[in-house]
């Protein structure tokens, strides 16, 4: 394995210490070795990927490299890449080719990244523990009987395990933040209009984002150079001048990089419900920004306690509507047997979609139906405003909002499946971001008593990005949490130890 | 029948005449090859998205100055739910809350109540469906996407209509209108203009309306008219009969002439309306309505009170001149290059243009002759180079042949100048008068159609090309009147 951030690999490219050859070689390997026991890829494209590396290679040479250029990628498996099967982690697209790159993917290509694969995910992004995908559960590569988090799970797998230097996700309530945090690596979900969505298979409209996973912030930071930008295909997307989110990270540091910071530490972040573990962690990074420079002022955001049932009530709406093009009849899975048209309907929805995604076009179209949208989806949207309200008073007296990003680290695989409610607290400290729309990261910041990662949640302002990606850059500067990496060895169900590939 | 009243709105689905599609660029171009115009939008694709096409708020617009309707400043997509093949997204993205057009009226002339204002609920933005194509397809039905995305401007009519008649010229009203400000192409049959009537009965002494029915797939003003007058008899007969009407969706067969029940208890579809998060709000600028609003055409009964004073045209021929806008242009175009009275050319394009537009079935842009030739030809009767019948002739003959090219020189060539030497005329009437001396002993006899007669007999026998008025003059001489 040739280990390195995409800092590092960028340098070594270009330096031509290395070849984006040689790298992509190494990259396949280690899929091909540990890849299966995490499960973390449903496709992966060795042809597709080499050729990529040898136009990096004529294209570094030629001195007109970026800095991804050879750098090789991982798309989450609800991103459209063209010419590349693309499944969304469900029975539904099974067998469906993209015919197009989704904006976000084509971001990445234009900089020279290199195609690897598509990664595992809950069904349709549904979910918070990638158990619920059609190709079976991604395992933590931290402990293999463990979950990495979700729906993004694949894509936090590989970059964990350091398959690929990066990986690409999405996130509707979390799902990429908290994947990020169960498996110990960075995730930034951007404001909400940063990353077309066009090529996103939609499970949320107004909640989706695309970005980046990595190891470090600086590399989250490269990627989403790559991935945002304004796109006239997309109605949502923002019309914006591009941003160099490494801007902040360039300048000079003193001893105290985070002074004149303000970071707000929300009461109801910090309550009983969490893992004595996670709120260990939390002390202990909060004492790091200190030693940084930055002070702490308490807030208080008054309604994000509804963040979790808002959430399931607009995200489930938006998708029983988004998920309705899937009916057999152009393309993705069709039954065989069918007597007319409304059988055809049934049996090809129910044979394509899992329980976890039936439930929730259930839940979707109850809370629109006649008689009840002004009780639920009406409501929601109002108090979605509310939420967007305690945030904007927060940020009167703070400039960042630190917290965990899960109230406990990975559980095991099976151990929330039984009550979908229990699973949908997951993202008690996540979703309030995309009902917002505001920008998220999720970083490393210790372990818990099993040897599992905890995640540190920095969440900005609208725009935030550069902010949240600099005040996370320093915290890892000081500290080596981004560092970890799963050990891979000896225990059942534990990867093979390193240089037995 | 007189202690009911028929009570009937209209919906009325118009195609906006963008070259491309509503959320799509695909072109909206009718008798393509079937799934030829449907984008990776239009099929509704994983990941794609909706893309607002201007075009088509512009027509809305205009639609909205035209009826005195009000232009929100700010309204909003929604997406109506429902699963059928020829719906790729498994929803319509229509509006639902808020339509771009609140209000409005259109004036029409019913035949039983006058000059009425027909008022409109609202008129909103929406996408068409693609086709069902049920025949050929043995047993099988055809998908054909190319229609799926054009965009269609859904106008509703409050229920103030009260027959058959005021339903049909309201949408014949309507249809003009939509064609006149240039915003759809008015084609039935190419299904570019699509009505559905709301009927229902009600004892002439209630307010109460009565339950609905829907009538569909009137792609016809004669289907339209007999659809309405079978369901109000079905309607009235079942109330009679101690039944009552199911609020349900009808389609009319011409070829029984009856309206059948489409679905039943499936017309309780809760289409679970909600606004699409893909598009935001649609937010139109004073600046923009302004723009549109000088950029209007002058409307048609605008048009028929300036043609009425300008042209000192009576009503009757302002109306029949503003049919459609490219009629009126014509009319116009020709009587500015004509150098007497426009009543000739209103006379003109009223009867032999028109007569031979029915004839042939074509609209004014294919009539052979063009009104700057119209206007050459009447300037040659008026000043005396041809007579009128000459001037008939060329137009006749125009309808198979064509307009010729240089009028003088076909005059010449055809030897088709009108006689106006005096000599020659009163030869002509004395050869006249000496071949039918019978009719002339009528006349002298008192009989007064036997001088038209002879009038008649001196033009054919000039083949047209004699003066009429000075034979007149000169006949009424020489028979000493």
């Amino acid at each position: 394995m040739i280990p390195g951030t995409i800092a590092e690999l960028s340098k070594a490219l270009r330096s031509r210490q290395l070849s984006a050859v040689e790298l992509t070689e190494s990259v396949l390997g280690r899929i091909a070795t540990l890849g299966p026991a995490l499960n973390a890829f449903i496709t992966v494209d060795p042809e597709g990927a080499r050729a990529a590396a040898q136009a990096a290679d004529a294209r570094i040479a030629a001195g007109a490299a970026d800095p991804l250029t050879g750098i090789p990628v991982a798309h989450k498996d609800v991103l459209m890449t063209a010419g590349l099967r693309t499944t969304c982690g469900s029975r539904m697209l099974e067998k469906f080719t993209a015919p197009y790159d989704a904006f976000v993917v084509a971001g990445l290509k234009k900089a020279g990244a290199v195609q690897v694969g598509k990664t595992n995910m809950d069904e349709y992004a549904m979910g918070s523990s990638n158990e619920t995908s059609y190709f079976g559960p991604v395992k933590n590569p931290w402990n293999l009987d463990y979950v990495p988090g979700g729906s993004s799970g694949g894509s936090a797998a590989a970059v964990a395990a350091r398959l690929v230097p990066a990986a690409t996700g999405t996130d509707t309530g979390g799902s990429i933040r908290q994947p990020a945090a169960l498996s110990g690596i960075c995730g930034i979900k951007p404001t909400y209009g940063v990353c077309s969505r066009y090529g996103l298979i939609a499970f949320a409209s107004s909640l989706d984002q695309a970005g980046p996973f990595a190891q470090t912030a600086e590399d989250c930071a490269l990627l989403l150079n790559a991935m945002a930008g304004h796109d006239a295909r997309d109605s949502t997307s923002l019309p914006r001048p591009g941003e160099d989110y490494t801007r902040l990270l360039r300048e000079a540091a003193g001893a105290k990089p985070l002074a004149g910071l303000r970071i707000g530490l929300p009461k109801e972040y910090f309550g009983t419900g969490n893992d004595a573990d996670v709120a260990a962690a939390m002390d202990a990074a909060i004492a790091e920004f200190r030693a940084l420079g930055a002070t702490t002022v308490d807030v208080t955001l008054p309604n994000v306690n509804l963040s979790v049932p808002v959430y399931y009530v607009i995200a489930p709406a938006e998708a029983s509507s988004n998920l309705s093009r899937f009916d057999g009849v152009r393309y993705g899975h069709r039954a065989e047997k069918y007597t007319d048209l409304l059988d055809m309907y049934r049996k090809s929805r129910a044979e394509g979609f899992g329980a976890e995604v039936k439930r929730r076009i259930l839940v979707g179209t109850y809370v629109l139906s006649h008689g009840y949208y002004d009780a639920y989806y009406l409501k929601a949207q109002q108090v979605r405003r509310l939420i967007a309200e305690s945030f904007r008073h927060a940020y009167e007296r703070c400039d960042v909002i630190a917290g965990p990003t899960a109230p406990s680290a990975a559980f095991r695989i099976g151990a929330k499946s039984a009550d979908p409610v229990q699973m949908y607290l997951n993202d008690i400290f996540t979703v309030a971001a995309n009902l917002t729309g505001a920008p998220a990261i999720s970083i490393p910041c210790g372990f818990d008593r099993n040897g599992l990662p905890i995640g540190l949640q920095l969440q900005g302002d609208y725009f935030a990005e550069a902010q949240i990606l600099n005040v996370a850059h320093r915290f890892q500067q000081a500290t080596d949490w981004h560092k970890r990496a799963p050990t891979l060895a000896g225990k059942t169900g534990s990867l093979p130890p390193e240089g037995a590939e | 029948m007189a202690k009911w009243e028929v009570v009937i709105g209209l919906e009325t689905h118009a195609q906006l005449s963008t070259a491309a599609k509503i959320f799509s660029g695909a072109s909206t171009a009718f008798g393509a090859a079937p799934n030829t115009q449907a984008s990776a939008v239009d099929i509704a694709l994983p990941g794609v998205l909706p893309v607002l096409n201007k075009g088509a708020v512009e027509r809305a617009i205009r639609f909205g100055l035209a009826v005195g309707g009000t232009i929100n400043r700010r309204s909003v997509f929604a997406r109506k739910n429902y699963f059928y093949p020829d719906l790729p997204k498994g929803y319509q993205i229509s509006q639902y809350e808020i339509p771009i057009i609140a209000g409005g009226g259109i004036d029409i002339v019913s035949p039983t109540r006058g000059p009425i204002r027909i008022s409109l609920t609202r008129a909103h933005l929406e996408e068409d469906a693609g086709k069902s194509l049920h025949e050929d397809f043995h047993g099988m039905t055809g998908i054909d996407l190319n229609r799926a995305g054009t965009p269609l401007l859904e106008i509703v009519s409050e229920p103030d209509l009260r027959s058959s008649e005021e339903a049909v010229a309201y949408a014949k009203t309507l249809h003009a209108l939509v064609q006149w400000i240039g915003i759809c192409d008015g084609n039935m049959q190419e299904g570019s203009f699509r009505c559905d009537a709301n009927v229902s009965v009600r004892s002439a002494d209630t307010e109460k309306l009565g339950t609905r029915a829907e009538i569909k797939n009137l792609n016809s003003f004669r289907f339209m008219h007999d659809a309405i007058e079978f369901e109000v008899r079905r309607q009235i007969e079942l109330i009679q009969d101690g039944g009552s009407v199911v609020q349900e969706t009808r389609l009319y067969d011409p070829d029984r002439g009856e309206t059948r029940s489409m679905r039943s208890k499936e017309d309780a579809q809760d289409y679970r309306y909600f606004p699409d998060p893909d598009l935001p709000p649609l937010v139109i600028a004073d600046e923009w309505v302004a723009r549109v609003k000088s950029e209007m055409p002058e409307l048609p009964e605008a048009m028929q009170h300036r043609f009425e004073e300008q042209y000192a045209l009576p009503a009757y021929d302002a109306v029949m001149l503003t049919q459609t806008r490219e009629m009126a242009d014509y009319f116009e175009r020709s009587a500015a290059d004509f150098n007497g009275p426009a009543k000739l050319v209103a006379n003109w394009v009223l009867g032999e243009i028109s007569s031979g537009m029915n004839r042939y079935n074509i609209e004014i842009d294919r009539v052979p002759i063009s009104s700057h030739q119209l206007a050459d030809l009447l300037n040659h009767v008026h000043d005396q180079t041809i007579s009128a019948t000459t001037a008939k002739g060329f137009s006749e003959t125009a309808w198979i042949e064509g307009f010729p090219s240089d009028l003088d020189a076909e005059i010449e060539r055809k030897g088709l100048a009108q006689i106006s030497d005096a000599g020659a005329i009163d030869k002509i009437i004395d050869d006249v008068l000496a071949a039918n001396p019978a009719i002339v002993a009528e006349f002298r006899a008192g009989k007064e159609k036997a001088f038209n007669s002879l009038v008649g007999k001196a033009m054919a026998a000039s083949k047209g090309k004699a003066n009429p008025a000075q034979v007149n003059a000169a006949l009424k001489k020489k028979l000493g009147r």
